[in-house]
């Protein structure tokens, strides 16, 4: 227990003291938040679907922390790179404790990001529809956060160089993120279009969020629970399996 | 303390380690010296679990690394080759994260954390950031780091790479100073052989993945007739530049690795 505890606490000591890194990374989610939103707006209202930034800021929330959550993932790579992934792999330890406390710290530190976003949200004039809702969506933010630390990690455990980074963020983040309907309403799709946002495991937590934060939902709250909870496991598996196959 | 027998490690066709046996006896400095690619940091991974034999056996402390990897693990201390340090922490948190992953009891980890330290001369910058450290404190925390669940044995793979001579000279007096106050068995790999000479009780040379002669360092210098320990290593290897098998010693690990897949 101890060993989760002290490399989960190494996660989140490592992001409360790259304070710059954090302003920086709100950057983004600010970038989609006020300009889509206020951009896209009009068109949107006169479409009759309402308020644009109330419909894009869970998508602009589970944006962040799935960025947030991959990237601590690959961070895997940067101690692989700076040394200290040898000393954890050395130690006396069963490595899925390893695998599980990074992550976990990944997730924490993704949740954390999701929150400030969420605080930025409101901010700029999103109000969540339903208060008592609002631990809900604290559990969507929290199982988007592990399923994508859990993703993150198997990912870092077999990435060797910086090339398979940008590989894995155009081919797999990028898509991850447009395909989940964080910025556009998933009735009415092409059916192609519409069968890719269902195999994507983020379409499921940028709709439970949105149906705890403003209420509307497309495929439904306990299904998108259930997905998440399946997919995290999944991921987590593998995670497991590709960690514990490291070699340096 | 160590016991080796006919190790060999392959990867594909090509032999990194081939049919290599030695033992170091429980308080012994003993010194694993080799060109580059010669196989020792192969077999120092598969001394220290990192690595599976293709055959033969190990023996440390009288356990198998490969069925009792968590038990091994715990009673050695390693110093990489390369730093594997974690920068963005400070000296004192990497040292507790090493005593929680030992199993070092809070109480006794504070207690050896301040006495390693201050032995290393690292005790008043304790709560920087080790990015901010030269060379030389990093290999310091390293090995007070490696020390500090009391291994019975410290693994240092050329730990005196890049370093200062000053530093050079202050590492090996502490290292020496270890073996003989608590009786740490040490094994090094260096490619000093002044070091070596100064340094350690045994000696065996490795060449193309086989021991081409062990002894003390007296017995090396005798056996080839020459008078430092540099000239009876190039009379045992050759005077021959190997990079190139480091480096193709290399590509097949990494061509292993993307088309073999996983353990081998």
């Amino acid at each position: 227990m101890s060993v989760i505890y002290i490399l989960w606490l190494r996660e989140l000591r490592r992001y409360i003291r790259s304070r710059l890194q954090i302003v920086i990374s709100l950057g983004q989610p600010m970038l989609y938040l006020l300009v889509l939103g206020f951009g896209m707006g009009p068109v949107f209202q006169k479409a009759g679907q309402g308020s644009y930034l109330q419909f894009v800021a869970p998508g602009v929330i589970a944006m962040t922390i799935l960025f947030s959550a991959i990237f601590s993932g690959i961070g895997l790579l940067w101690d692989r790179q700076f040394g200290f992934l040898k000393e954890t792999l050395v130690a006396p330890v069963p490595r899925v404790q390893i695998m599980i406390g990074r992550t976990l710290g990944g997730a924490t530190v993704a949740m954390c990001q999701g929150l400030l976003v969420t605080a930025v949200c409101v901010i700029a004039g999103f109000r969540p529809a339903n208060i008592m809702a609002l631990p809900a969506a604290f559990l969507f933010m929290a199982l988007i956060a592990c399923l994508f630390a859990a993703l993150g990690t198997a990912i870092g455990s077999v990435l060797e160089n910086m090339q398979g980074f940008q590989v894995v963020m155009n081919f797999l983040v990028m898509p991850i993120f447009f395909l989940s309907g964080a910025l556009y309403p998933l009735a009415g799709l092409p059916l192609a279009l519409s069968i890719a946002t269902r195999l994507d495991p983020l379409t499921y937590g940028v709709d439970g969020l949105r149906s705890s934060l403003i209420g509307v939902s497309h495929i439904g709250f306990s299904i998108d629970a259930i997905v998440l909870v399946a997919g995290t496991m999944l991921f987590l598996l593998i995670g497991r399996h590709l960690f514990s196959r490291i070699q340096i | 303390m160590i016991r080796v027998a006919d190790l060999v490690k392959k990867y594909g066709e090509f032999t990194a380690v081939d049919g290599v046996s030695f033992s170091v006896s429980a308080g012994e400095i003993f010194a694993f010296l080799g060109p580059n690619g010669a196989g020792k940091t192969t077999t120092i991974k598969m001394l220290t679990t990192l690595l599976d034999p293709s055959s033969g056996t190990v023996e440390i402390d009288g356990l198998d690394p490969r069925r009792k990897g968590n038990e091994v693990r715990q009673r050695f201390g390693i110093v990489f080759q390369d730093p594997s340090l974690d920068g963005d922490m400070t000296a004192a948190e990497n040292m507790e994260m090493h005593g929680v992953l030992y199993h070092v009891p809070r109480h006794t980890r504070r207690e050896r954390t301040e006495r390693l330290m201050r032995q290393f001369e690292l005790w008043d910058r304790r709560n920087d950031l080790v990015k901010v450290f030269s060379g030389g404190m990093k290999r310091r925390l390293e090995i007070a780091r490696s020390l500090l669940h009391t291994p019975k044995i410290l693994f240092l793979d050329e730990p005196t790479l890049g370093l200062d001579p000053q530093t050079r000279n202050q590492l090996w007096t502490h290292v020496k100073e270890l073996n003989r106050a608590e009786g740490v068995t040490v094994f090094l790999t260096t490619h000093y052989m002044d070091e070596a000479d100064r340094v350690a009780h045994r000696i065996a040379i490795i060449d193309h993945g086989r021991i081409a002669a062990q002894g003390t360092p007296e017995e090396l210098k005798q056996r080839t007739g020459t008078a430092s320990l540099e000239e009876a290593f190039l009379a045992l290897t050759g005077t021959a530049i190997r990079s190139e098998g480091a480096d193709s010693a290399d590509q097949m690990r990494q061509f292993s690795k993307m088309w073999g897949g996983g353990k081998k």
